[in-house]
């Protein structure tokens, strides 16, 4: 538990402690009438002081604070009660009336809780029973919200329609199969809610509504002492200090309790290069080892080096989970802290700093329909980068955007350039990205699963047009897709990458029919084609892609791999002549 | 795709409406039994055991507690459509003309409270949004959530207290109490805006790392805009929409809030008169005070969500 719940449970421990002993132990204290000291300050006597008739404060806040929390725990008592008969009303008296009471809840909700205590407080009179009752009703549609929710949750679920199916009572299965499990969210915030009636209490015994003399709670006092907090203000702040703390106590062991989620220890900070390597010339990205670590530690990429010729199509294909869109991203310069990464260099157009990249670098993302903001219109999405990196006025740049859009053939630019994303389809929100990358002179354009989210049609205009944009632009691409077919149409060379790593690297051409890893040649033949028996089973890749928190020492692929040995599975393979396994030998092609 | 975009419109306004006619119907039934809800004789209970019989049957006659209910509830209604809202048993005085005194002071504190608590959340959030992204500013997030809690559990009339006793009684910056000139404005915003500045600074803090983690501010990051860019143009605007619902919340909680703080620092509102006349027992004032809070929150709910709707069209679209 964090230390914030310990203090809570401490802080608990503490008032309840207080509220059980307090009259035991201070009461006489408490009502010792000190004539000789009326109204006085604090001494080593009185703590806090005295009030009108000389009694000792400290000790009263204390008394108090037994009758403060039996008050506030009855009333979130009756709150918490009435609430989950309210809440569960669609279980327990079907659904018509269920739905009737849900929506008498929901008005009841939009009042604000004290509105209703003052109503409540009206019809059951001044003082501590009628403000119990009325915090306790206030109290109750809140409740019967969250429960209500809840058991919608649970009600979904198979064993509750296989309870009802049996016959089994209503109310048994709201006591035996609904209630155990909503239980925990329902103390949790029932301890907090103590927390806030506790306030609440204090608020109207402070206002004179709830508890009347000659008995006190620790709003009470505060009222007492508020008119002589001009003389005296520890008899007023006293008791408030004291619903605090109280309040606190609650408060953080209801939060200690709901928000435990396992925390992840954070990486150290990038070490620098351990060396440093040039780019390798005439490349408009050249990358050198790439590592990228996620907290966990997770090592998504374990040192990756390729390159990309200046107008050159490069895919990167590979199953999820294997380090291609990670790549991808940090490629882009899009990774941020607490993912860490490394390389001994990354150079993208002749920049090390994808700050300075300008618009040589455009990225089209693999979901067109959360890559753009939907809070702004599309055409000044597009328009801001050429604002922003070209300096042109907002009226050429819309201008440009509606060119661009034309340009990925948008019709009418015009009038879409002035629609929200959400009035775009998929395909042309993706069309649309493309004309992003467009609005300056891109040399590289990483493209991370641009079709995946498309259906087939589309898909194919997609690609259409990513290849007629790098004929006129002559940008270089890196392509990300686990979809074999997609890459070997548009690209000229192709990375295969597998757990964290490249495999293989070989022409686009050769994919098909000239792979030399095991890998390449399952990833190959898992893709159905025309020529495919579609009576006998489909191909699949026996086993399950690496846990990337666990990478093994030697081939990732060996566990699955059915020509490895003990070699394979000790000695990770390097990366020769464009494939990294021990065993090309053995491979037919 | 033109016809959709026209048709939500009334759609929306009719269930809107119809909601908000419901909750009023609730409200003025609500009041209206209150009276009736009290257990025994509310006009004896008002006046006290020494009054004479007659002079509570003359009460009785004049609220129409001797007619029977249904004609009561229709009279009452009738009375509320002429804008009538009796007269107090204490003061003889006409209700809606109490009221019409004491709601603007009222009104005033709540809307300054707001607008503070507005003005220091959403910034505050954001910047803590922005440090703390990521599992960043681990000892910041830490302050942050901490101060929180714990202004978050003081409750308005508390923090009242303290600041009378620290900037008032101590040293003499602000008046005590009453409503009069600025100066005495500045302690029960303050205690009234603190609480909900705390609560919605944390909403707009994860709201806003909610979207900063959004594909399209990913998209914003790739055009390789400056930091503050994305933040304010990109990623502030999608996050308005819950902490807007969570304001209008905290606005229509502000209001009642004020019956506590207005009687922290004796101001002259109708929070002031909404306790003595609970005390009192003085029914029709106490009727009059609830139908006008309830009314201003059912409003202030209703105008949230159509704000809500105009910022964001599919919010009108998604409720059924």
């Amino acid at each position: 538990m964090r230390p914030v719940g310990v203090a809570g449970l401490g802080l608990l421990g503490a008032v309840v402690f207080v509220a059980a002993f307090g009259p035991v132990l201070w009461g006489d204290q408490a009502t010792v009438v000190d004539t000789g000291n009326l109204l006085a300050g604090p001494s080593a006597q009185h703590w806090i002081g005295t009030d009108n008739l000389g009694r000792d404060l400290f000790a009263r806040v204390l008394v108090a604070a037994r009758l403060s929390i039996l008050l506030a725990l009855a009333a979130t008592a009756i709150s918490l009660v009435l609430g989950i008969v309210l809440g569960a009303a669609p279980v327990l008296v079907g659904r018509r009336t269920g739905r009737f009471i849900t929506s008498a809840v929901n008005v009841l909700v939009a009042f604000p809780g004290l509105l209703l205590v003052l109503f409540f407080a009206v019809v059951f009179g001044v003082g501590a029973r009628g403000a119990a009752l009325a915090v306790g009703l206030a109290g109750a549609p809140a409740f019967a919200r969250l429960c209500h929710t809840l058991v919608a949750a649970v009600s979904e679920r198979d064993y509750i329609a296989a309870a009802r199916i049996a016959g089994v009572s209503r109310i048994r299965i709201l006591l035996r199969h609904v209630l155990p499990n909503i239980a925990e969210p329902l103390v949790v915030n029932a301890t907090m809610a103590a927390g806030g009636v506790l306030l609440t209490f204090a608020g109207l015994s402070f206002l004179g509504l709830g508890v009347q003399a000659p008995d006190y709670d620790w709003g009470k006092l505060m009222q007492d002492g508020l008119n002589g907090i001009y003389v005296h203000p520890l008899a007023a702040l006293g008791p408030g200090i004291a619903v605090v703390l109280a309040g606190l106590a609650f408060n953080l062991t209801g939060e200690a309790f709901a928000a435990a989620p396992g925390r992840v220890r954070p990486l150290g900070p990038a070490r620098g290069p351990s060396v440093r390597t040039a780019p390798v010339p005439g490349a408009v990205l050249s990358v050198d080892d790439l590592r990228v670590t996620m907290p966990g530690p997770v090592h998504a990429v374990r040192g990756v080096t390729f390159t990309v010729g200046e107008g050159e199509a490069v895919g990167l294909v590979g199953e999820s989970g294997s380090g291609k869109s990670v790549t991808a991203l940090a490629v882009a310069g899009l990774l941020e802290p607490p993912v860490r990464v490394e390389a001994n260099h990354l150079v993208v157009a002749g920049e090390e700093d994808h700050r300075r990249l300008g618009t040589s670098l455009a990225v089209v993302f693999q979901d067109p329909m959360t890559s753009f903001n939907p809070a702004h219109r599309v055409g000044p999405q597009l328009a801001e980068v050429s604002r922003f990196h070209q300096g042109m006025s907002r009226r050429t740049a819309f201008a440009r955007a509606v060119d661009r859009l034309r340009a990925v053939r948008i019709r009418e630019p015009e009038r879409r350039a002035r629609q929200y994303p959400f009035e775009f389809s998929g395909g042309m929100r993706q069309r649309a990205m493309i004309g992003m990358g467009l609005m300056g002179n891109p040399r590289l354009i990483v493209a991370d699963e641009p079709t995946t989210a498309l259906d087939v049609t589309v898909q194919r205009q997609v690609l259409e047009l990513l290849a007629e944009v790098r004929r006129e632009t002559g940008a270089a691409l890196l392509l990300i897709s686990h979809d074999v077919s997609v890459v070997t149409d548009v690209c000229d060379r192709v990375l295969v990458m597998y757990a964290g790593r490249v495999v293989e690297e070989l022409p686009a051409g050769d994919l098909r029919a000239r792979a030399r890893h095991p890998y390449t040649r399952a990833l190959v033949a898992a893709v159905p084609d025309l020529e495919t028996d579609l009576d006998r089973p489909l191909a699949v890749i026996p086993g399950l892609p690496v846990d990337p928190m666990s990478a093994p020492a030697g081939c990732a692929f060996a566990p699955r791999c059915p020509l490895a040995d003990d070699h394979c599975r000790a000695v990770a393979p390097p990366l020769l002549a464009g494939v990294a396994c021990h065993k090309t030998a053995e491979v037919r092609v | 795709m033109k016809t959709p975009v026209t048709s939500r419109w009334p759609r929306f306004a009719l269930r809107r409406a119809g909601r908000l006619l419901v909750s009023l119907w609730v409200l003025v039934t609500a009041s209206f039994l209150m009276i009736h809800l009290v257990p025994g004789d509310p006009v004896r209970a008002a006046l006290g055991p020494t009054a004479p019989a007659d002079l509570v049957l003359a009460h009785k006659e004049e609220l129409g507690l001797l007619d029977p209910l249904w004609q009561q509830y229709a009279a009452f209604l009738g009375r509320l459509f002429s804008g009538e809202l009796g007269a107090s048993i204490s003061t003889r005085l006409p209700v809606g003309e109490t009221i019409a005194q004491r709601l603007p002071a009222t009104a005033e504190l709540a809307v300054a409270a707001f607008l503070l608590s507005v003005a220091v959340a959403v910034p505050v959030g954001v910047v803590m949004a922005v440090i703390t992204r990521r599992g960043r500013g681990r000892r910041a997030e830490l302050a942050f959530t901490g101060t929180n809690v714990v202004i978050g559990a003081i409750p308005d009339f508390l923090l009242g207290v303290g600041l009378v006793y620290l900037l008032a009684v101590q040293t003499h910056v602000f008046p005590v109490a009453g409503r009069e000139g600025p100066s005495s404005y500045v302690l029960p915003v303050l205690a009234l805006a603190i609480g909900p500045a705390a609560v919605l600074s944390r909403i707009v803090r994860v709201e806003m790392l909610a979207v900063m983690e959004a594909d399209y501010i990913r998209t914003a990051r790739a055009k390789r805009l400056t930091n503050l860019r994305v933040y304010a143009v990109h990623a502030l605007p999608n996050a308005v929409t819950a902490t807007l619902t969570i304001g209008g919340l905290l606005l229509s909680s502000l209001v009642a809030g004020t019956v506590l703080v207005e009687n922290v620092f004796a101001w002259p509102g109708l929070g002031s008169s909404i306790v003595t006349s609970i005390v009192a027992k003085d029914y029709p004032l106490v009727q009059g005070t609830v139908l006008v809070y309830g009314v201003g929150v059912l409003l202030i709910n209703t105008l949230v969500d159509v704000v809500l709707a105009l910022l964001d069209p599919r919010s009108a679209i998604g409720e059924s």
